[in-house]
């Protein structure tokens, strides 16, 4: 797991661009439910993206059923998933997972509203060998998770570098260039 | 004297979050403190000043497993408040949705968070490792609800397509034909999930519970019926508040669903069916006995294969809607708002979702109340819990922690809708 340094992408592992196949290559994944403060920070980074168009991206928001999930992930080379976490760390932490290399600790994502969240769909797909080719997550860690609209002040704060290194990922793993429409 | 604490952060596999203490003096229960779920008084709030036409997309983002149990909730309150009825083919597409989301609820909880307990393993990460298959057959028939209900409802974060009189869409016949190739495949899967639930072994524990559900004169309940019980219960949906109340429970902090007079009761599955057998159709009824249920099931441990009588019904039944169905010629009716208060009671995946709306003459949301199914199981969880523990009691803690948490899974609650971790705790002197 990489956590956050605000002046430096390093650690970053670049999707392999000789793998992406198809027209719409990349899937990215808000995660979240907008009525529980932090938890919608997934679905925030999903809604800015949305206004900028990527011509090899498909982004979409789901609620955080894992088998959903595992669904919507099937036909895509790299899939980028972001949701909240919480794992102890200062809020706005952004903890960022290779799921190739590395385990999803299943705590982290438990403030989701699905027991089978995030973190199952992951290892049960790894379980039964359907793993995507690449597949990267971000955790936001968030500090409020009761019934309310809205990011608290340090989530709100972690948005933008959140899109920042999800535009990085995307512009490493495919050669074409992306339009943003403001 | 000896005392022993164990916690556990999260009660793993529970939608959301809660709390169990258990406290035990010399191999006796003492103490059972309960509290999985608070009802949702941020919505309540959040809806009041807001359009009678807001009420379906608002209160579906309370749960991401049931919305549409929400949303036919609060419309049916909604078109009880305007005096409008639904009728042919448009109540038929929400009977349609509803067995989707039956479907995908029930599925996910039999596979993915039920089956583990009774099979040995931590999580369905493990058991797939082990049974790859039958988990595949789990995530393809949960698949087959999550299409209909997107079909239906939109493929969007939470379905969309629901509305105060009817649907913003409708589909053509032959979309909806394009899901019956898919549906008879999940009906064979869902009788095979039947066989196979009906083979894992049962702890033999029963009580005398009262089983409260809606009951319709022709059909297996989903929207519309009176509510009963197994104790004489027989009223109309406007009545339950002068029926059902919830009590303040001191020691816990948290609120207690109560019939009035009498104390705890059931909802979901196990209530649906054995209060609605008759109502099944030929098939479920027919499997259902060829694995030896009788037309009542008390033994809560055995609501995973009601739970999946009950998947096998909604594929039947969503089969038979799309055969008989024509496209209507409007996707809604219309709604003239009035000052009133409406009342609205479905069969969510879980069991009886009441919404009561007070409405004034330009349709502005005055007053809501919503009592989830969980919120109404919470007490009868907790009797379990004080009649389980003390046969188990000799199990060393962690053991006795697994048990307890299968027996609370055995309502499937949803508490995602409500509190945040469920931390379980039990202390030994």
């Amino acid at each position: 797991m990489e956590k956050n340094s605000p002046q430096s992408h390093q650690g970053h592992k670049e999707i392999p661009k000789h793998e992406i196949q198809n027209e719409y290559p990349i899937l990215i994944v808000g995660i979240g439910n907008t009525y529980r403060s932090d938890d919608a920070v997934g679905l925030c980074v999903a809604q800015h993206l949305k206004r900028q168009t990527f011509d090899c991206v498909n982004v979409i928001e789901e609620s955080g059923d894992g088998a959903a999930l595992m669904d919507s992930w099937k036909d895509s080379d790299a899939i980028i998933l972001m949701d909240a976490v919480h794992s102890g760390a200062q809020p706005g932490t952004i903890h960022r997972f290779d799921v190739h290399t590395q385990t999803i600790p299943t705590k982290f994502f438990h403030y989701s509203t699905h027991a089978f969240g995030v973190a199952e769909a992951i290892e049960l797909a790894r379980a039964l060998k359907q793993l995507p080719q690449n597949l990267i997550v971000y955790g936001i860690e968030g500090k409020s998770f009761e019934a309310g609209i809205g990011l608290s002040l340090e989530v709100e704060k972690a948005v933008e570098e959140v899109m920042m290194r999800v535009k990085q990922d995307i512009l490493n793993c495919s050669p074409r260039k992306y339009t943003e429409y403001h | 004297m000896k005392s022993r604490t164990i916690k556990v952060d999260y009660l793993a596999r529970v939608e959301g979050e809660g709390a169990l203490y258990v406290k035990i003096k010399d191999n006796t229960v003492v103490d059972i403190k309960f509290k999985i779920f608070e009802p949702p008084r941020f919505f309540e709030a959040f809806l009041r000043g807001r359009n009678y036409t807001e009420a379906p997309d608002i209160t579906a983002r309370i749960c991401g497993i049931c919305p549409i149990a929400y949303q036919m909730s609060s419309v049916h309150a909604m078109e009880d408040a305007f005096g409008v009825k639904i009728d042919g083919q448009l109540r038929a597409l929400r009977r349609l949705i509803y067995c989707g989301e039956w479907i995908e609820s029930h599925v996910l909880h039999v596979y993915m968070l039920h089956a583990p307990d009774f099979l040995g393993y931590p999580d369905a990460i493990q058991m797939a490792k082990d049974h790859p298959d039958i988990v595949q057959r789990g995530l393809q028939l949960k698949k087959a609800g999550n299409d209909l209900v997107a079909l239906l409802g939109g493929r969007e974060i939470h379905p969309i397509n629901v509305r105060v009189g009817g649907f913003y869409k409708v589909p053509t016949r032959q979309e909806l034909a394009s899901m019956s190739e898919k549906l008879k495949w999940a009906r064979d899967a869902a009788l095979e999930t039947v066989r196979w639930t009906a083979t894992l072994h049962f702890p033999d524990f029963e009580q005398d519970y009262e089983f409260v559900a809606l009951r319709h004169p022709e059909e297996y309940p989903f929207n519309e019926g009176r509510l009963v019980s197994n104790k004489g219960l027989d009223i109309s949906v406007h009545d339950y508040d002068n029926h059902f109340i919830e009590e303040h429970v001191q020691h816990s902090n948290a609120l207690h669903s109560v019939h009035k007079g009498r104390g705890s009761y059931f909802v979901g599955p196990l209530a649906r069916y054995n209060l609605n057998f008759d109502k099944l159709s030929p098939l479920a009824q027919e499997t259902a006995r060829s694995v030896g249920l009788s037309h009542v099931c008390r033994n809560p441990f055995q609501s995973i294969i009601i739970r999946s009588v009950e998947v096998l019904y909604a594929c039947d039944e969503a089969l038979r809607i799309i055969e008989q169905y024509e496209k209507p010629d409007k996707p809604a009716l219309e709604i003239q708002p009035r000052v009133s208060t409406g009342y609205g009671c479905t069969e969510a995946p879980r069991g009886i979702l009441y919404h009561r709306y007070r409405i004034d003459d330009e349709g502005v949301i005055l007053d809501a109340k919503i009592v989830p199914p969980t919120s109404q199981n919470q007490k009868t969880i907790e009797n379990d819990l004080w009649q389980f523990i003390p046969q188990h009691i000799k199990l060393p803690n962690d053991q006795l922690t697994l048990q307890c948490e299968q027996a609370i899974r055995n309502y499937d609650p949803c508490i995602s809708c409500a509190t945040h971790f469920l931390k379980l705790k039990i202390e030994r002197e």
